[in-house]
């Protein structure tokens, strides 16, 4: 707001004989930008995110060793050594655990950036058709989304990668399919709320048909809840996929994830805890900052603290 | 007698644009049975002044300044200290009734909490007061209605109720904060012809906000016109709307659409309000003003008693003879 | 004003009833209660003419401007378009009569998208109904009316929060007048302004409805606000027409008792005045549209009521050349 007013002090300066620029808009994703800069937690936690992304993907081709060989020189697993690169150590089959990490690192990236993208497009169109169609039409809509809801979570993930067998980009379908529901519903609530907006009337009575309505003015201002709950389903899907991991129905050997890792630390912390250790110390920087980023982003696109 | 004693009241908000100034140097004496109306339009400042008197001023916000209640300074009063005055003798409603009742207790539970509160009454004595009350604003069949919840009244009676909740224990000063704004005409009528007859029977002292001369004709005794968080003309009321001295003033009595006036086109002030973020260094209203001179651009014209008629203060660098002559010339260009 | 020339729209009797679940019961099988939010409204209206439509909260006025519009379907009556019944046209119908008709809405900041600029939200009634105009043209017309409803070209890029109330709502005025329509209808389209803009939009609006010979209809819940801009004035109260008549006829010898009350509510800025008038107090509170009183609604309000008005259904007729009035005893 101070520019505006700065742009009219320089434009009587000038005598206002001259004609001033166009005046670039500050539109509220910027705004929001604004907004989520000042927030220093969410900003470190996007650095820090973004870091261990890098990491992720740069790392195991950077590293001598692989994911998938094993080093019997020692004898026995190892905690901790520069030695041959093994900065964490290895597992019990002797692989080294830093790449492992990083691997696994990637599966688990993959997993929730690819699970919280199904869940929003299913989640965005399944919400937005049944709030603005409304009547029946939602009813029917929300009416299956509760009996899914119904349904044991756990129960059903299991049944599906038990029948379909474990593939991984089942599971991606299978966390994708399950994660859906809420979403449906939030932006299903927030469709209904912008429906009523006296924009969407004034696009209305200017005769815009209804489907340019739904993908001109309801959708862009559906985005910011949408972001806003994607990031947040980033790490829920994370933790479902370390859950299956954990109970043995994640991602089969020798590829491997965090849950994975995770489980068979567990395994053998008496003997090697380093191998719970480093895996988990990943997983849960990584859901931290992701939960920090996604308060963030909620507080930078919600208006209403101003 | 002189119940409030404001002096110099200045309100501020630190935000993240920098430190807004909403109030400046508003001062002003009420005595007892006495109305004073504060005109201005949004972001005049004109709700923020009473708002900090009351303490409820938004987090950010910060006071300067005194507002004298019985020698205390409202202002800088401890919390338990202003609870007790607030409510009690100093009472306030607001333009959104719905705000200030409780969707989920009945209006007889939250008349007579507070009798309970600071008359120390018993509940039973509490609700015959409450009952009277109600009739006293008004409300048909109180004795039935005092048992109904807010949502059960409509638009109209809920401001009633309000104001019967604010006349409990009969206050010195009653502050209504654009009490009419949100209901319709005929109901508006209804309410100041009720604050009218209850300042006569109560003599209570009232402070009207608004952003409606029209509303503030028939009520008040002073005015005081306020723009861009600054005092810009405070008179009688008499003065204030048959010998207007500042331009703001006439121009916003020439924007009101009137039923009285056969003139076709209102007479419009250009120009949007100031951004309170970004205050001009003058005068405020210099950017929207007809008369202004060269030297409102950069100084802020002091609230001074204007010569010949000491009891209207005015804030503005034009000469009043000045902007009598050009008032006339504009009638006559009308004609 | 000749009697000869053709009215642009033409409302004959024209109702929309909501089916509401009665508040007794929640069981879904009970029977639906009707709430008449407007019962029988006729009007004509004439090319470059205002309507000024005036009636307090509840009273129909604005889902009657939707009705004329179709954004809320009226369920009886005729709406009659240069001629044409809109209600037995289809859906296309409806999209070619809404180039011609806009609308202007009372929340200005509402009404505007708030993730698209100024340009956006002025040419989308372009890129709607004149999809073969290029780019350069639209951006063109858009400046053109900036500069028109008194906004700067500079401004163009900007988004609806950098703006004033005011200047919002001559975003929303552009938008309307783009396509060059023959009517416009302005939903309170200053009641949340401030005093000083108020003016200056109803002088945009006027100067605008000159300059493009523009019908307007004008809804306000006070008269003092539709005096300045309208020909003749419509009264409604409770989904029905009270009063309907020139407006200097409906200003100096007002008819109907509710039209009365109306008018004597309104406050003036003149202490002496104010202070000596006597205010046509309305007793009571506005009926349940649910179930509106018999025969007359305004009755159970109404000072000078009778035992007839109870019974007989009031008409609106000619009391004089200039007014027409819905009261038994005119």
């Amino acid at each position: 707001m101070f520019s505006k007013a700065k742009r009219q002090e320089m434009a009587q300066n000038l005598g206002g004989t001259l004609e001033a620029a166009v005046v670039e808009g500050r539109s509220p994703w910027k705004d929001a930008r604004i907004r989520f800069k000042r927030n220093r937690a969410a900003v470190i936690s996007l650095v820090l995110l973004a870091l261990i992304g890098l990491l992720v993907v740069v790392g195991p081709w950077l590293l001598p060793n692989t994911f998938d060989d094993q080093d019997w020189s020692a004898g026995q697993p190892y905690g901790p050594t520069m030695a041959g690169w093994h900065l964490f150590g290895t597992d019990d089959q002797m692989r080294d655990l830093l790449v492992r990490v990083l691997m696994g690192g990637r599966i688990t990236f993959l997993v929730g950036i690819v699970g919280s993208f199904v869940a929003v497009v299913i989640g965005v169109s399944w919400g937005a058709i049944a709030g603005f169609m409304g009547g029946k039409v939602d009813a029917l809509m929300m009416r299956f989304v509760d009996v899914m809801y119904a349904l044991p979570f756990m129960l059903f993930a299991i049944l599906l990668m038990t029948f379909f067998g474990r593939d991984l980009f089942q599971m991606f379908i299978a966390l994708g399919l399950l994660s859906w529901l809420d979403m449906a519903r939030i932006v299903r609530g927030q469709t209904l709320s912008l429906k009523s907006k006296e924009f969407i009337e004034a696009a209305h009575a200017i005769g815009v048909s209804r489907l340019s309505i739904i993908f001109r003015h309801i959708v862009p201002n559906l985005l910011g809840v949408v972001v806003v709950y994607a990031t947040v389903t980033i790490p829920n899907v994370i933790l479902t996929e370390s859950v299956l991991s954990f109970l043995g129905l994640g991602v089969q050997e020798p590829m491997t994830s965090w849950g994975v890792l995770v489980e068979n630390g567990a395994q053998h912390m008496d003997v090697a805890v380093w191998m719970l250790l480093f895996p988990a110390a990943f997983l849960m920087v990584t859901l931290y900052c992701a939960n920090y980023v996604g308060d963030g982003l909620r507080d930078a696109l919600d208006p209403k603290d101003r | 007698m002189t119940l409030l004693q404001v002096k110099d009241l200045g309100v501020r908000f630190s935000t993240h644009d920098g430190m807004v100034h909403a109030v400046n140097g508003v001062s002003f004496n009420l005595d007892r049975g006495q109305t004073l109306g504060i005109v201005g339009e949004s972001g005049s400042g004109k709700s923020q002044s009473v708002l900090a008197m009351m303490g409820l001023l938004a987090r950010n916000g910060n006071t300067s300044g005194e507002a004298l209640y019985q020698d205390k300074n409202l202002l800088t009063m401890p919390a338990h200290e202003l609870n007790r005055i607030r409510g009690n003798r100093l009472s306030m409603i607001f333009q959104d009734p719905m705000t200030s009742l409780n969707p989920y207790l009945t209006i007889e539970r939250q008349m007579t909490e507070v009798l309970e509160l600071h008359k120390g009454m018993d509940r039973k004595s509490a609700k015959k007061r409450a009952i009277e009350l109600l009739d006293a604003v008004r409300i048909p069949d109180a004795k039935r209605r005092v048992d109904m919840y807010p949502h059960e009244f409509s638009g109209g009676m809920r401001q009633r109720v309000m104001i019967a909740m604010a006349l409990l224990c009969e206050p010195e000063i009653l502050i209504a904060d654009e009490p009419t704004t949100a209901l319709d005409v005929t109901v508006q009528a209804q309410i100041l012809s009720l604050l009218k007859d209850l300042q006569r029977d109560f003599g209570t002292a009232i402070i009207m906000i608004t952003h409606d001369l029209g509303v503030v004709a028939g009520l008040c005794d002073q005015v005081m016109v306020m723009y861009g968080g600054r005092v810009m003309e405070y008179a009688d009321a008499d003065h204030i709307f048959y010998q207007p001295s500042h331009p703001y003033t006439i121009g916003l009595l020439g924007a009101l659409p009137r039923m009285d006036d056969a003139g076709e086109a209102l007479t419009s002030i250009p120009g949007n309000p100031p951004n309170l973020a970004n205050m001009p260094k003058g005068c405020p209203f210099y950017e929207r003003c007809g008369h202004a001179l060269d030297v409102c651009a950069d100084t802020i014209p002091p609230l001074e008693a204007t010569g010949e008629r000491s009891q209207v203060l005015r804030a503005c660098h034009v000469p009043v003879t000045q902007l009598s002559i050009q008032g006339q010339d504009k009638e006559a260009l009308h004609v | 004003m000749s009697e000869t020339q053709q009215p642009l729209l033409s409302v004959r009797n024209v109702k929309v009833h909501f089916q509401v679940a009665s508040g007794e019961s929640v069981l879904p099988w009970t029977a639906k209660k009707t709430l008449k939010a407007v019962d029988g409204i006729s009007f004509d209206l004439y090319p470059g003419e205002t309507l000024g439509v005036v009636g307090e909260s509840g009273c129909g006025k604005s889902t009657l401007s939707r009705a004329i519009l179709n954004l809320i379907p009226a369920t009886d009556g005729e709406i009659v378009w240069m001629g044409k019944d809109l209600r037995k046209g289809g859906s296309r119908d409806w999209h070619r009569v809404r180039r011609d008709i806009q609308m202007i809405f009372q929340d200005p900041l509402a009404s505007l998208d708030p993730r698209m600029t100024v340009a956006q939200i002025i040419a989308e009634p372009l890129r709607t109904h004149r999809p073969e105009l290029g780019n350069k043209e639209v951006m063109a017309r858009v400046r053109q009316m900036m500069r028109r409803v008194g906004l700067t070209e500079q401004q163009i890029n900007r988004y609806p929060h950098e703006f004033s109330g005011g200047q919002c709502q001559r975003i929303g005025i552009a938008r309307a007048l783009i396509l060059e329509p023959k009517l416009i209808i302005c939903d309170e389209p200053v009641s949340a302004l401030d005093v000083s803009i108020q003016a200056q939009i109803i002088n945009l609006l006027k100067e605008l409805q000159r300059e493009m010979g523009l019908a307007l209809i004008f809804i306000a819940h006070d008269l003092a606000v539709v005096k300045h801009i309208s020909d003749r004035i419509l009264v409604m109260y409770l989904g029905r027409e009270m009063e309907l008549a020139n407006k200097r006829a409906l200003y100096d010898t007002p008819t109907h008792p509710y039209t009365q009350a109306l008018l004597s509510a309104i406050p003036f800025p003149d202490p002496a005045r104010e202070r000596s008038k006597t205010i046509q107090l309305l007793s009571g509170d506005l009926p349940s549209p649910i179930n509106p009183p018999s025969g007359c609604v305004f009755r159970t309000r109404c000072p000078r009521a009778e035992a007839r008005c109870a019974e007989e259904l009031p008409k609106l007729h000619a009391v004089s050349g200039d007014t027409q009035c819905s009261c038994l005893l005119t």
